[in-house]
């Protein structure tokens, strides 16, 4: 039992970081979960029984966590930012962002410091956690 | 008064699989692999730096019960265990694309900061680990206030 849930993990955890690594490009479900090796719907219980998410707000959470790296470091426009982490229209990435950060990306920008700290530092640690769940964590 | 890191401990799930991966992908040095009876003492280092020993452990008996183990096995196969390093190198983009060649797993490709250029990759247990090539001193910190 132990072994099969290890190796659970750690294919789940590929595909995790496969969401991680290709977040600027388009990511579907039948992509990760046959990263996974794993079926679809088997792929979005386990994800979540496994880290705590669906696969979707994960990789919403990791868009948005890069949006706000480049808000904060480079010079980009709002749009092409948007774009840059794979989100198709600016209507629905102000939205997200909004809803995860709690305030628009332009406001995020000028208030933002930089933060001098590794990539995979501020990617592990810096996801936002709030999407209106994050307040309420005896919520399944 | 300390004065310097000699050892620090991360577990992996087989020690044989960790020497082929530390050893055989990534390029470090066994500083020793030693059978205590109890258990087998298995340290790595860097090429040239024998003073600083990674010491590659299993988790389980008498450390720890195996019900403690099986759940520390699963938070590194979850990449939550904790265990963790960074490494320097002089050509970040250089080491990724031999690595890469390798079979490595990379979780970030090379990114530029203004600190240097890092890439991420997991060992085949779930363990994170970073490489950096740090950017000449002093940093060119950028101010995002001003692009707003």
């Amino acid at each position: 039992m132990s072994r099969a849930v290890e190796e659970s993990n750690r294919r789940l955890l590929r595909a995790r970081d496969a969401m991680d690594r290709t977040y600027a490009q388009p990511l579907d479900v039948r992509t990760l979960a046959r990263i996974a090796h794993v079926s679809e719907a088997h792929f979005i219980r386990t994800f979540r029984e496994t880290f705590g998410e669906t696969p979707h707000r994960y990789l919403q959470r990791r868009r948005v966590e890069r949006a706000m790296f480049l808000l904060r470091e480079t010079d980009r426009s709002v749009t092409d930012i948007c774009l840059d982490v794979s989100f198709t229209s600016l209507g629905t990435f102000s939205r997200t962002f909004r809803a995860i950060v709690g305030e628009s990306p332009s406001a995020y920008r000028a208030s933002a410091d930089v933060t001098a700290a590794p990539a995979c530092i501020t990617m592990a640690w810096m996801r936002p956690s709030s999407f209106g769940e994050a307040a309420t964590p005896d919520r399944i | 008064m300390l004065t310097s890191i000699t050892h620090s401990g991360i577990f992996v799930l087989d020690q044989d699989e960790a020497l082929d991966f530390y050893v055989g992908k990534l390029g470090l040095e066994v500083h020793t692999d030693s059978d205590l009876n109890f258990m087998r003492w298995l340290t790595v280092n860097v090429p040239g730096d024998p003073d600083r020993e990674i010491v590659l452990a299993t988790p389980g008996p008498p450390a720890m019960d195996e019900a403690t183990a099986e759940q520390v096995r699963e938070l590194v196969t979850k990449g939550a265990s904790g265990g963790w390093v960074i490494f320097r190198t002089a050509d970040c983009r250089k080491t990724y694309e031999e690595l890469l060649a390798k079979g490595v797993e990379f979780t970030q490709e090379p990114v530029e900061h203004f600190y240097g250029t890092d890439c991420a990759l997991r060992d085949p247990f779930g363990n994170a680990i970073r490489i950096t090539q740090p950017a000449p001193e002093p940093y060119d910190i950028p101010e995002p206030a001003t692009h707003a």
